[in-house]
């Protein structure tokens, strides 16, 4: 499977993203914002970071990058795309995926271990997963998802919140969120379930000497899934 | 242009006897921006005037050193093709004005010196001091500088593994923030800042220069008094963007062999940067300072020469690589500008709408800038304090312990190291909180362990002692985790050289160091000195800052503290003689501040050290753990939190009192945790090695620490020890 992963200026989880992409068996290849073609992909990554050093807004000026029109043809034509904690915002700001993430509640930079519920199995990303809940590692400073009541409804009709912060048990409580986001959304999915944007980092996750494992499980299971 | 004279010389930082020392030497007066550029280089931050006769006593000389102090970072040898650039360094004076900024641009600074050698930065970490928790200003200073540190790390994307955190009066008007960075890079990639041959383009690039910190490294040459609000322009802002930009731009840059010679612009920018590179390539240099990019209009030669503006480098290339390198810099959206040439004329020529500016002769600047043996006091070592069974009477070792893991400099500093992205970049294996951080080099099997200690209270005590002490804890720290130590830089962190108070302690401190590093083979390979930490005359105590950096051959053979089986049993290695004076217990709980800091035996600190490592390679110990502060129940404490377990204490068969046992903080010590199966041989190798040891206990699985009849609660305990700092920064 081809997966590529794009480097906007300030983007430091590329390489992370490059490392365990390969080691679960994809073909990564990276992709400079500035270009105007993608090359043949199966998956396309938006990867951590600062892009732009999150001046304006988080995600704002790189939603506005060359690469974005091709990576949004990619998504409507039904390709996976892929965005992770600036990824996200990315997302979110091109309008890919509805929402914007605030800065967290504590207004400060978090860099822990979460747990996550994974709520919708029936999509490329998470189909055959055996565990509910997941423990990946969030490290940001606006990871505070919010939107409107319209859109929030219609995530929760569609069942488009792909995860949330919950505690080691799966329950999804205000104890567990860790940055005030609503209703503990830690990742959503467009109407189609191929674009995912998530603030956890499955890429920090992938052997027993970090901060845990459970980041093999998604990767592994993704490149299945797109066998 | 203002006419300069004795007065202008005075404003600037400059002595009378030294202004008259330029005339002499330029036989005429320089003009203003002359004398700005003498200001810069001759203050003590940059020419280290007061400490270069005691710093050339330094231990720098070690099998694994490939760059000893001098230059940009020092660099060690890590087995392959790897080697290890690292440096510590202060930004004291700017984060006391500026928290934010100053803490951040510390972390932007340091890192900069790191990949001006070609290496890309791996980890950073940090040692920060500030006044009692009681000041006014503390919380603020302290949430202030660490969002600067964490804003600017978490932006480039380097992982802060580690760093240390202290209170302490004595930092009320002056706190300390001293940051570290660990790079890597292929041992035959190496670059320098000596330049190299004539009529070699000199490049600027990066960031456009403004004007901020103009006089940075002259502020920070001169302790505060109550005009400190005045000084905020002379912070730098920080653009940590702009910085991963250079760093991404430098590196690509450095892949092939364009570049002859590359320089950072840290303190006095353009003007130490020039001069630093001419001067180590014995050559002149020519700028033409109409070339420098400029974000502010109208800026003076005066005030293009001495700002301190972020995220710029100075770079002397290869003739005829100019339009590679301007494409790489161009790709980054970075300015890039041919400002000058080398020249032969050793002198440094500056011109401005075709007109001279200044001509000054590099020796000047460098060679002939002052060095001064100041006068300084020696520290006696104060007696011992004796105590009474009666301080002891109404004690509980239960209340004590919680007292101790709740102290704020002892407890966990988590609401610290949370704001900090410490798990970036997809190799950190020990996380911030255990005795040192360790982050594997990228795809092989070795890692690299990091840790910064300091011992304030101890140098204060007894200079000599603290300085000694505070390498020893360094290279436990490292061995803690696993790692073989190899070298160390170090942040002298002092109150005004011109007292001889002061002086004494700095001239102590570095004798002490010197001869732990010598001792323990673990030499000194880079640092800097900050003086004048001082504000109406009440100085710091004495803060050498260590920085420490070893090697494991392969990670898998990392130790964590967190006890881990039960029926296991726990040693302490070194003898516990139940030195209490200058412990954390003795000043905080039997509020007594006097007598000598534990005394430091080097033969057993090194023997101690190597009979743990000769453990761990046999693969016997299962955790450990230094002791340090509050001593051997503090450390146990400390591992049954992590582990999750408890402990039951054997009964004493010492000669000292429970509290002097448990309390004392007598040097050269660690706790390992040993299986049963094991034992009879661990204790035989430590019985080989003449090592003492003391069995305490073993570990339960019931989460309690149990000592005679007494029953702690490490729920209890963990509560104390996680809570404190963040319930104090909510208040």
């Amino acid at each position: 499977m081809n997966s590529s992963v794009i480097i906007f200026p300030g983007s430091n989880c590329d390489r992370d993203m490059d490392v365990a992409l390969k080691k679960f068996g994809f073909k990564n290849e990276m992709v400079w914002h500035d270009d105007e073609q993608l090359p043949k992909s199966d998956l396309i990554v938006l990867p951590g970071g600062f892009s732009y050093g999150d001046y304006l807004r988080c995600g704002s000026i790189a939603g506005k990058s060359k690469i974005i029109k091709s990576v949004v043809d990619f998504a409507a034509k039904g390709g996976l795309v892929l965005g992770i904690c600036n990824g996200f915002q990315i997302l979110t700001e091109t309008g890919l995926l509805p929402g914007v993430l605030q800065q967290n509640k504590n207004i400060e930079f978090i860099c822990k271990n979460v747990f996550v519920k994974v709520n919708n199995k029936n999509n490329k990303y998470f189909n055959s997963i055996d565990k509910d809940v997941l423990e990946l590692h969030i490290a940001h400073n606006e990871g505070n998802y919010f939107c409107t009541n319209d859109e929030l409804k219609m995530l929760e009709d569609n069942n488009l919140i792909a995860v949330s912060y919950c505690n080691e048990k799966g329950e999804v409580n205000e104890k567990s969120n860790p940055n005030g986001a609503l209703q503990n959304i830690a990742g959503i999915f467009n109407k189609e379930k191929n674009i995912l944007g998530m603030m956890p980092h499955p890429e920090r996750m992938i052997d027993k000497y970090l901060s845990g494992e459970d980041g093999s499980i998604f990767f592994k299971n993704l490149l299945n899934n797109l066998k | 242009m203002t006419t300069v004279n004795e007065q202008v010389a005075i404003d600037h930082g400059l002595k009378k006897d030294e202004f008259k020392k330029i005339c002499d030497l330029m036989k005429r007066t320089p003009n203003l921006t002359e004398l700005g550029i003498f200001s810069a280089m001759w203050n003590e931050h940059c020419s280290y005037k007061s400490s270069r006769k005691h710093l050339k006593n330094l231990h720098t000389q070690g099998k694994r050193v490939i760059q000893g102090p001098g230059e940009n970072a020092g660099v060690i040898d890590v087995d392959d093709e790897d080697a290890i650039v690292f440096k510590i360094e202060s930004h004291n004076h700017p984060s006391f004005i500026e928290p934010y900024q100053g803490a951040a641009t510390g972390v932007g600074g340091i890192m900069r010196d790191v990949f001006t050698m070609g290496a890309r930065p791996i980890a950073n970490l940090n040692s920060i001091h500030f006044g009692s928790t009681q000041h006014k200003k503390t919380k603020n200073l302290l949430r202030g500088v660490v969002k600067g540190i964490g804003g600017y790390g978490n932006c480039i994307g380097v992982p802060t593994i580690g760093g240390q955190t202290c209170f302490d009066e004595s930092y009320n008007g002056n706190i300390l923030v001293n940051a570290m960075t660990l790079g890597l890079v292929n041992k035959k990639k190496i670059f320098y800042s000596k330049a190299a041959g004539i009529g070699k383009p000199v490049i600027y690039v990066g960031s456009k220069t403004g004007r901020d910190g103009i006089h940075g490294a002259s502020m920070a040459s001169a302790v505060f008094d109550d005009k400190i609000e005045e000084k905020k322009p002379t912070v730098q802002v920080g653009d940590p963007f702009t910085e991963k930009l250079l760093l991404e731009a430098c590196l690509e840059l450095m892949a092939d062999d364009s570049i002859i010679s590359i320089q950072d612009m840290g303190a006095a920018g353009l003007t130490s940067s020039s001069i630093e590179m001419a001067s180590k390539g014995k050559l002149g240099i020519e700028l033409d300072l109409s070339k420098v990019p400029c974000r502010e209009e109208k800026m003076t030669p005066y005030e293009i020469m001495l700002s301190e503006s972020q995220e710029r480098m100075l770079i002397v290339l290869e003739n005829g690589k100019e339009e590679n390198a301007k494409k790489i810099f161009d790709k980054w959206d970075l300015d890039f500008a041919v400002i000058g040439k080398t020249t032969t004329s050793k002198k440094i020529e500056l011109y401005f709408d075709s007109k001279k500016v200044a001509d000054i002769p590099i020796d000047f600047l460098a060679e002939d800038a002052p060095e001064y043996d100041r006068k300084w006091k020696k520290t006696k070592i104060p007696q011992k304090i004796k105590f009474k069974k009666e301080n002891f009477k109404s004690l509980k070792i239960n209340n004590c312990l919680i007292k101790l893991l709740s102290n704020p400099n002892i407890c966990e500093k988590k609401w610290i190291w949370n704001q900090y992205d410490h798990t970036v970049m997809g190799d950190t294996i020990q996380k911030p909180g255990g005795d040192a951080g360790v982050v594997r080099i990228h795809g092989t099997e070795k890692a690299v362990a990091a840790s910064v200690d300091s011992s304030a209270t101890y140098c204060f005590a007894h200079p000599l002692t603290g300085g000694k002490q505070v390498v020893c804890e360094s290279w436990r720290n490292l061995i803690s985790v696993g790692a073989e130590p190899i070298a160390i830089t170090n942040c002298l962190n002092f109150g005004n050289p011109e007292k001889e108070k002061n002086m004494g302690e700095f001239v102590e401190c570095v004798q002490g160091i010197s001869e732990a590093c010598k001792y323990l083979n673990f030499p000194v390979v880079s640092g800097n000195v900050s003086f004048y930490n001082e504000t109406k005359d009440k100085g710091i105590k004495p803060t050498p800052s260590i920085g420490g950096v070893g090697l494991l051959k392969n990670y898998k053979n990392m130790l964590t503290m967190d006890l881990k089986n039960e029926g296991n049993v726990i040693l302490v290695i070194g003898k516990t003689e139940g030195h209490l004076d200058q412990s954390v217990f003795a000043r905080s709980i039997l509020n007594e501040k006097k007598g000598p800091p534990p005394e430091i035996n080097l033969f057993n600190e090194k023997n101690n050290g190597s009979t743990v490592m000769k453990l761990m390679r046999e693969k016997l110990i299962l955790s450990c753990r230094d002791v340090s502060l509050g001593g051997i129940l503090v450390a146990i404490a400390k591992m049954c939190i992590k582990g999750k377990k408890g402990v039951k204490l054997n009964k004493l068969k010492s000669l000292i009192n429970k509290f002097e046992f448990f309390f004392s903080e007598d040097q050269g010590r660690y706790i390992i945790e040993v299986s049963k199966k094991n034992l009879k041989k661990v204790e035989n190798i430590l019985k080989e090695n003449s090592v003492h040891f003391d069995n305490l206990g073993e570990v339960q699985k019931d989460n309690y620490i149990n000592i005679d009849s007494e029953k702690i609660s490490v729920d209890e305990l963990s509560k104390h020890n996680k809570n404190w700092l963040m319930e104090y920064m909510e208040q």
